[in-house]
């Protein structure tokens, strides 16, 4: 089994205040990790780490085999400015950074990428609405199109199943199970441990330190 | 009639025709500022930054009396000092980038006023604080033809981060290195263009152009594209209505620009059909009857 992501004593934080202390764990490529633990654990503090948009105070990540253009985050939807006037089409095609990088336009191939993502979430029609007009599920159907469009091998997804109807979950845990099925390294920030035993095989559980670290069935038990 | 209220005035002085291009150039160059500035939740920035600009202003003044190039470069250097220190202490304090901004300004606005005061006299306070857009010069007008070309530019090669930066930035900071880039070079377009506009409408009013147009825009466009044109529609019609109030009510020009602005903005605040009063209130009136 190959190591894909290893925490060697990471420590990480705000304002030199440790929200994740002495991480000491590896995640295997092609696992499918859910990372659990009460508010304020550091569970999506480790992700944004993990992206390279926080700086370990202490300790080091080291991810094996993967280029940046490889790792697909999704923040929380809080993150996102549901006000801003952008249209489903144009959040979606913001999965094709890493090929058409800040300035360049889309070519036809791409566009038609991008609409085979929204239409894999169910959204086909729906590509020049606002996303302000969405509910959360659509929301956050689109921001699954828009990972899907990346094609990456490594997937952190913050908390990607909060606030949205049953129908929505399904569609988008059989996303994240092909994923997995695909030899794809899949971590999730998630609360609820039905979903992490029935579909997660492996987790990691936080509360700021590690308290556990390996099959689902054992750490929820333990 | 009409060729008197309207057309005669610019066809008859050179000193309005000069006063239109610059508005109207200033208005290429504010205005799709302003629209990232209010999507970014940074209007009062633009604000803050309008008073930060004066100290630089009022020492170019000092060294080289109302210099063009002086206080030009003076605003730039006193505006981007404004916004790197407050940023700075934003990120190593525990002090908020507003509150820091705030404070910055706040020294600013004071220093400048104080040192244009105590050598210049009350006109030459007042050509800074609300400009003389009557009696600018070729030179006066090359600046913001060329900032505006320049902000056109730049906002086309960085508009897809500054879009991300606004609607998304955990992914932007996911995929790219470009967000603090992004976030500096705008906000050197913001003190670029409110130098361009305070020799015309002066530090306190050149922020008006920029902003206000674009909140009235926010009422009638749901795209960044028709935000975009509404926003430049709203600064130009502003310009032309404003100077033609001035010259026929002799009122001062500046101002009356700005309150044209202020009059579109109230009104499509109450007819604009994207979240404007009316547009709020009909439907819910409907479903009542």
């Amino acid at each position: 089994m190959t190591p894909a992501i290893a925490f060697r004593n990471l420590t990480l934080g705000y304002d030199r205040l440790p929200a994740v202390q002495n991480l000491e764990t590896q995640i295997v490529e092609g696992s499918l990790t859910a990372v659990v633990g009460p508010n304020g654990a550091g569970k999506s503090t480790l992700l944004k780490g993990m992206t390279g948009s926080l700086v370990p105070l202490e300790g080091q990540i080291k991810i094996s085999g993967f280029r940046s253009k490889d790792i697909a985050y999704l923040p929380q939807q809080s993150e996102i400015d549901r006000t801003f006037p952008i249209t489903v089409f144009d959040l979606v095609a913001m999965g094709l950074w890493h090929e058409i990088g800040s300035f360049w336009g889309l070519n036809r191939a791409q566009r038609l990428r991008a609409e085979k993502a929204i239409a894999a979430v169910g959204l086909t029609g729906l590509e020049d609405r606002p996303i302000g007009s969405l509910s959360g599920g659509q929301t956050q159907r689109v921001l699954f199109a828009r990972l899907l469009l990346q094609d990456a091998r490594l997937f952190l997804l913050d908390e990607p199943f909060t606030a949205i109807d049953a129908r929505t979950m399904a569609d988008l845990i059989e996303v994240v199970r092909n994923w997995h099925s695909e030899g794809r390294t899949v971590l999730a920030v998630l609360h609820d441990h039905e979903t992490v035993n029935t579909y997660f095989p492996q987790t990691l559980m936080l509360a700021r330190e590690m308290v556990a670290h390996g099959p689902t069935e054992q750490v929820l038990t333990s | 009639m009409i060729w008197t209220a309207v057309l005669e005035p610019f066809a008859d002085f050179g000193f309005m025709r000069r006063a239109l291009l610059g508005c109207l150039a200033i208005s290429v160059g504010a205005t799709p500022v302003g629209v990232f500035l209010m999507l970014r939740r940074m209007s009062l920035t633009g604000d803050a930054m309008a008073h930060a600009i004066l100290p630089g202003a009022a020492i170019g003044y000092l060294v080289s009396g109302l210099s063009l190039g002086a206080m030009t470069i003076g605003g730039l250097i006193a505006g981007m000092i404004v916004a790197l220190a407050s940023g700075f202490v934003a990120r190593v304090t525990a002090l908020r980038e507003d509150a820091s901004l705030a404070a910055f300004y706040l020294i600013s606005l004071a220093l400048g006023v104080l040192i244009v005061s105590t050598r210049g006299s009350n006109v030459d306070l007042m050509h800074v604080l609300f400009g003389t857009v009557l009696a600018l010069d070729d030179a006066a007008l090359i600046l913001p033809f060329f900032i505006a070309r320049l902000s056109i530019f730049t906002l086309a090669i960085l508009s897809r981060p500054l879009v991300m930066e606004c609607a998304y930035p955990q992914f932007l900071r996911s995929v790219s290195k470009l967000s603090a880039v992004a976030h500096l070079t705008f906000l050197t377009l913001v003190v670029m263009n409110l130098v361009a506009g305070f020799h015309a409408l002066g530090t306190l009013m050149a922020v008006g152009i920029m902003i206000l147009p674009a909140a009235a825009g926010r009422f009638w466009a749901a795209s960044i594209g028709g935000l975009l044109a509404v926003a430049f529609v709203v600064a130009a019609l502003s310009s032309v209505v404003g100077l033609l109030l001035s010259y026929h009510f002799a009122l001062p020009s500046g101002p009356a620009i700005i309150l044209v602005a202020g009059i579109a903005y109230a009104l499509s605040l109450i007819f604009g059909p994207v979240g404007g009063l009316l547009a709020q209130t009909l439907p819910r009136r409907q479903l009542e009857t």
